[in-house]
């Protein structure tokens, strides 16, 4: 039981397939396992092993054929579209390898988006956009539109738009890989930091094995299968 | 930062594409209000006639007189209440171009039956006293830049050679839709002159105006005037000044249809244009609904940011369109007033702009709202990568 209560998520027999024309491609087979709070994952596997499906399942952006996902003790497969949505700007939040910020939204604005959803003043929108753009040191950048800001500069917003909400779990889809060296080697970074000192729990989908050796657990989907830590 | 700021940030995104589709609106609603005032400027002379009127003419055309021997025969019918006549003279003052309505009247009676045109008492005293006097109504005299005591020369179409007269009075509309271009002058004038140059042609009139003692029984009256010249040798066709009036105007219901069809087609080749754009609009923007999503905003909110920017695109082209309405009305009004003596812009047309821009508006934006109320996430976020 006590361990059970660490899991924040736990996955179970969890299947998906995608049909293209009349060929079913079975993306994801009974795949079962579980992520600790406060870990920090990796999910490794070649292009196309289904990586990004697996993801966007935990997150509830994407509806599984079969199987069981618990996050923090909610079984979100059962949860219908909008009752998702809510759950979303609550547990979850996302970076993206394409940032995908607003590009008429400043970087503040940007950050305060998902505050919209939530019952907070303006002032205290206004406080915790702040903060979550301090965190990732971009205090001084609030007014930049995503146009003004390198594309490591925008993965930091992404990251502070993430976190704002303080979220269950943060998702992130190969969130280096469309930056240079140092700008990934820079957000690997930040995102350890959530991880050690704010606790945060991680699940990071990435091919680059560099990146993957900041995680603390590395798990390799392959044929739409997982596998333990090599 | 709320949802409306976002709908405003995204609205000058493209600002010539959303310029250009205001001005499409601005442009379709003017000329959606100029047409629409273009009918009912047709029908202006019927919606200001009166039902208690009644026109008494001769049956086989309206060119053909009525001996003015039927006066007294018409009023001794029971229910007439007062007779006034006039006569199309067909006058032009200096060239064709500048056509105006002008007829000989029977002075005395004439604001009698017509008391919507309305003259200030020493202009109808002196008018009465002035055998060669005129009246004419405000807007010819403002056309023609005509003071009181002016003479004013007509070239005879029908009844040959110059007539001068003195212009003693300038009417003006009792009502937002009465007529203020007409121009009349004693039929007595008229007559005499006749007598002596073609005493054939003389004591005649074009038709008859009999105004009747109870609307109610407006054509009861008008039969028993037609029952009286039976037989005769110009028998009458009576009927209300309203059906008179729709009579020419029927004639020409073609063309009002075909106007009428016109300023609908304006409003759908305008819908095209607008649900264009919120199409491309909403087209472009399938990641950032794809992210909004994401984040746990609802088919509602993406729903609120399309319709919103729809509307208020639609809301600025219909209130730049009714502002430039009314000038352009009172242009087209001034030069036209030859062939539209009333034209002025109805409230009734207005609704209908505004009824039009909120069809448009909301037409072109749920197809792209719907779109994007329906699209999943990993699909949209797809689109991104
Ligand atoms: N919406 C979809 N429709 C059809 N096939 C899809 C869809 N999404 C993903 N796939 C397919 O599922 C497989 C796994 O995709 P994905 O999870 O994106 O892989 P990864 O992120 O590991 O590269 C791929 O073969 C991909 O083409
Ligand atoms: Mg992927």
């Amino acid at each position: 039981m006590k361990q059970n209560n660490s899991n924040i998520v736990e996955i179970r027999d969890l299947s998906k397939s995608y049909q293209r024309g009349d060929q079913i491609i079975h993306v994801l087979e009974d795949i079962t396992f579980d992520i600790i709070e406060g870990e920090f994952l990796a999910l490794m596997g070649p292009s196309g092993s289904g990586k990004s499906t697996l993801l966007n399942l935990v997150a509830g952006i994407d509806k599984a054929d079969k199987g069981s996902i618990k996050v923090a003790g909610v079984e979100i497969t059962l949860l219908s579209e909008t009752e998702l949505a809510h759950w979303r700007a609550v547990n979850v939040g996302f970076i993206f390898q394409f940032y995908n910020l607003i590009p008429v939204l400043t970087a503040f604005e940007n950050v305060e988006l998902p505050l919209l959803l939530t019952g907070l003043s303006r002032k205290e929108r206004r406080e915790h956009a702040e903060t979550a753009l301090n965190v990732v040191n971009l205090g001084d950048r609030m007014d930049h539109y995503p146009g003004q800001l390198s594309g490591g500069q925008q993965q930091r917003v992404a990251i502070a738009r993430a976190i704002v909400t303080d979220p269950t779990i943060v998702v992130a889809d190969e969130p280096t890989g469309d930056l240079d060296r140092v700008s990934a080697r820079d957000v690997l970074e930040l995102m350890c930091r959530l991880n050690k000192e704010f606790g945060k729990t991680i699940i990071m989908v990435t091919h680059d094995p560099r990146s993957a050796e900041k995680a603390n657990i590395i798990r390799h989907l392959e044929k739409g299968v997982l596998n333990e830590a090599s | 930062m709320k949802l409306p700021k976002l709908i405003l940030k995204n609205l000058f995104r493209h600002k010539l594409r959303t310029g250009l589709t205001i001005l499409g609106i601005t442009i379709a609603i003017l000329a959606f209000g100029l047409l629409r005032t273009v009918v009912s400027a047709w029908y202006a002379g019927v919606e200001a006639s009166s039902s208690t009127r009644l026109i008494t003419r001769n049956a086989i055309s309206l060119i053909f007189f009525l001996p003015l021997s039927y006066k007294d025969k018409i009023r001794q019918i029971p229910g007439v209440k007062n007779i006034s006549y006039s006569y199309w003279f067909g006058g032009i003052y200096i060239s064709e171009k500048n056509f105006i309505p002008n007829f000989a009247v029977d002075s005395k009676t004439v604001f009698e039956l017509w008391p919507e045109f309305v003259l200030p008492e020493k202009q109808k005293n002196d008018f009465l006293r002035d055998r060669k006097a005129c009246v004419a109504g405000r807007k010819v005299a403002e056309k023609f830049g005509w003071k009181i005591g002016d003479t004013i020369t007509l070239k005879g179409t029908i009844f040959p050679g110059n007539w001068d007269f003195v212009l003693r009075g300038i009417y003006r509309g009792a009502y937002k839709g009465t007529d203020e271009t007409q121009f009349f002058f004693h039929w007595e004038y008229l007559n005499e002159s006749l007598k002596k140059t073609a005493p054939d042609r003389a004591d005649r009139v074009g038709w008859y105006v009999v105004g009747v003692t109870n609307p109610n029984l407006a054509s009861e009256v008008a039969a028993a005037i037609d029952r009286t010249f039976k037989n005769s040798l110009a028998e009458t066709i009576t009927e209300t000044e309203k059906a008179f009036q729709l009579g020419f105007v029927s004639m020409t219901e073609a063309i009002v249809v075909a106007v009428q069809i016109v300023s609908v087609v304006v409003i759908i080749i305008i819908l095209a244009v607008m649900a264009n754009t919120m199409a491309m609009t909403a087209r472009e923007r399938i990641g950032e609904y794809a992210i909004m999503k994401t984040l746990g905003f609802g088919a509602w909110h993406i729903a609120v940011l399309i319709f919103g920017e729809s509307l208020i695109i639609a809301s600025m082209g219909c209130a730049l369109g009714i502002g430039a309405t009314f000038p352009a009305a009172k242009a087209f009004g001034d030069a036209m007033s030859t062939y539209f003596p009333v034209f002025n812009v109805q409230m009734q047309t207005i609704y209908m702009d505004i009824a039009a821009t909120f069809v448009v508006d909301v037409a072109a934006a749920v197809f792209p709202a719907w779109r994007a109320a329906k699209l999943r996430i990993a699909d949209g976020l797809r689109r991104i990568g």
